[in-house]
């Protein structure tokens, strides 16, 4: 399976900001890619510098193995929803798209099937002025689909949707990646993602924090364990090893044991007469294992690097 | 680079163009300013001519009387070359239309090049209803095609107002702002050269900005005590116009979008 997407170490400077640092990754067709980051991570600034609006200040990005100014007509390549406010006010629906069609020799007729596709043929004759933000969060996506291409950029594509929307957009990107396009879709919301995305990859300060499966991604790092707080940690440790249950050290000395139950390890402490303060049942979320990953990327990046 | 790469860009500009309704308010007003300045004036001359002394008579230029009312309405088709390209910044387009487009020398070759073509058809219609319009309210004063210098003036006066426009798109590519375009060139057009021109010892240098070098080919004979003609003067706007352009490119092709 070779990529549709290369990002090769990809910098990005704005004056003295460092908005993308270094950046590598590949995005694979036939599956949705999640690229995921916090707000200001560097997501839009990667995802213009693919389709060539901003000029990297050193790396490349490649489409199907070139530039993307090198695509002829990059449209039936590539669609990419970017900014739905990127539409003149004063133009219609159907006079935004019919515009685009012909830049890149698409057929006119295209135009009636994506404003179906997204649910906007009953407004195809208003002015762009007049559309709702989820309306023209729709024109984005037509306009992305327009070209028929091989390969889909979504930037927060689930911005100003109403649920109903929302549930629309994530059907068409699995539909989409199942028809084996190569789907690449940008969220600040965890939860987001683990509903749509195959894959991710996580960015924060403009570097990459990890590049895995969403359920690799959710096994590393949302973790459910048994704390224990004892004034006897050997102890404990010892009792919990001889039943065979994994144990890690938690924060403040208690003990955290894995792949086991509340049940379990009361039984057992009980069993072996240890002094517990605690024993209760730990989930840290998804979100709140994206928030710390994120949030500490300064601190992570230096653990990597021992 | 294609052809068919460029014909292409250029059809998906000249349709960003015809569905703006702005296209039609300032080209509509080019004709109609045009108009509006060159039938009373005509209509004044006619009625005075007979007041005039032979000295007055000598001078008296009714081709430059013809077409100096297109300076103003000018301002009209100026406006029109600024928004076709500053309308693609300030509504975000630009976005779209460079993924559509992304070869910079191609998107902004395609946009100059359609957005002169439409500029040199209005010109056209304007410059030549505009003089005509004046020739019939000047009645038996009037000029005949045949007569010498009309026809250069017509000509003259039509590359002149495209040459203004397309400058204007140059420019308006570097600036990339409306409101910054037109209040650089308004003022230009309107007053600093006016202004320039009357006081001696700048004159010999204001007689090289763009529309006070290009004007003199709307006139029989060169306006004030200027060293250009009116071929030299039309050569001093295509270079400021090519100068535009070049700007114009540089910052498209450098500049993130």
């Amino acid at each position: 399976m070779s990529a549709a997407i290369e990002v090769r170490r990809l910098t990005k400077r704005y004056g003295r900001t460092t908005a993308v640092d270094g950046l590598s990754f590949e995005v694979k067709p036939g599956r949705v890619t999640g690229f995921l980051g916090p707000n200001g991570a560097g997501k839009s600034t990667t995802m213009r510098a693919i389709v060539g609006l901003d000029r990297p200040t050193s790396g490349e990005v490649l489409v199907d193995g070139r530039r993307y100014d090198q695509l002829e007509q990059p449209l039936r390549h590539v669609g990419a929803l970017l900014d739905a406010k990127g539409v003149h006010s004063g133009r219609t629906v159907r006079a935004h798209l019919d515009g685009l069609a012909l830049s890149n020799r698409i057929p006119a007729g295209r135009v009636g099937e994506v404003l179906e596709i997204v649910g906007l043929s009953g407004v195809a004759g208003k002015r762009a002025k007049g559309l709702s933000l989820g309306m023209a969060q729709r024109l984005g996506v037509a306009a992305a689909l327009l070209g028929d291409p091989r390969v889909l950029l979504l930037d927060e594509p689930v911005n100003g949707l109403d649920p109903e929307g929302i549930l629309w957009i994530r059907a068409l990107m699995k539909r989409l990646a199942a028809e084996g396009r190569t789907v690449f879709v940008s969220s600040h919301l965890m939860s987001e993602m683990a509903l749509t995305a195959d894959h991710l990859i996580v960015i924060g300060q403009g570097r990459l924090l990890a590049d895995s499966s969403v359920t690799e991604f959710v096994s590393r790092n949302s973790r459910s364990f048994i704390l224990i707080r004892t004034p006897e940690p050997e102890k404990a440790r010892d009792a919990l090893a001889g039943a065979g249950i994994e144990v890690a050290d938690g924060p403040d000395g208690t003990l955290e044991a894995l792949h086991t139950t509340l049940e379990t390890v009361g039984a057992l402490v009980a069993r072996h007469q240890i002094t517990v303060y605690e024993i209760s049942p730990q989930v840290a979320s998804l979100e709140e294992a994206f928030m710390q990953l994120t949030a500490d990327a300064v601190d992570y990046r230096a653990k990597q690097e021992v | 680079m294609t052809v068919a790469d460029f014909g292409a860009a250029c059809a998906f500009e000249w349709h960003k163009i015809r569905t703006l309704r702005s296209t039609f308010w300032n080209l509509g007003a080019f004709l109609a300013v045009s108009l509006a300045l060159a039938i009373p004036s005509g209509w004044y001359l006619h009625k005075t001519y007979a007041e005039l002394d032979a000295a007055e008579r000598a001078v008296f230029d009714p081709i430059g009387s013809g077409l100096s009312s297109i300076r103003l309405g000018l301002l009209a088709l100026v406006i029109f070359g600024v928004l076709t390209v500053t309308t693609e910044y300030t509504s975000g387009t630009i976005r779209s239309s460079l993924a559509a487009v992304p070869r910079r020398a191609v998107f902004f070759a395609s946009k100059t090049v359609t957005g002169s073509l439409v500029a040199l058809a209005a010109s056209t219609v304007v410059v030549i209803a505009t003089f005509a319009a004046t020739q019939v309210m000047l009645g038996e004063h009037a000029v005949a095609l045949s007569d010498d210098g009309v026809l250069r003036a017509i000509g003259g006066g039509i590359v002149y107002t495209t040459l203004l426009c397309v400058f204007a798109m140059g420019l308006a590519a570097v600036l990339r702002s409306s409101a910054l375009t037109i209040g650089l060139l308004f003022p230009l057009f309107f007053m600093v050269s006016t202004i320039l021109t009357s006081i001696p010892g700048v004159r010999k240098a204001a007689q090289f900005l763009p529309d006070v070098a290009g004007g003199q080919i709307l006139y029989r004979e060169p306006q004030g005590d200027t060293i250009l003609n009116g071929w030299t003067g039309l050569a001093v706007l295509v270079a400021w116009t090519v100068a535009a352009l070049a700007a114009g490119y540089y910052a498209v092709r450098r500049r993130d979008a």
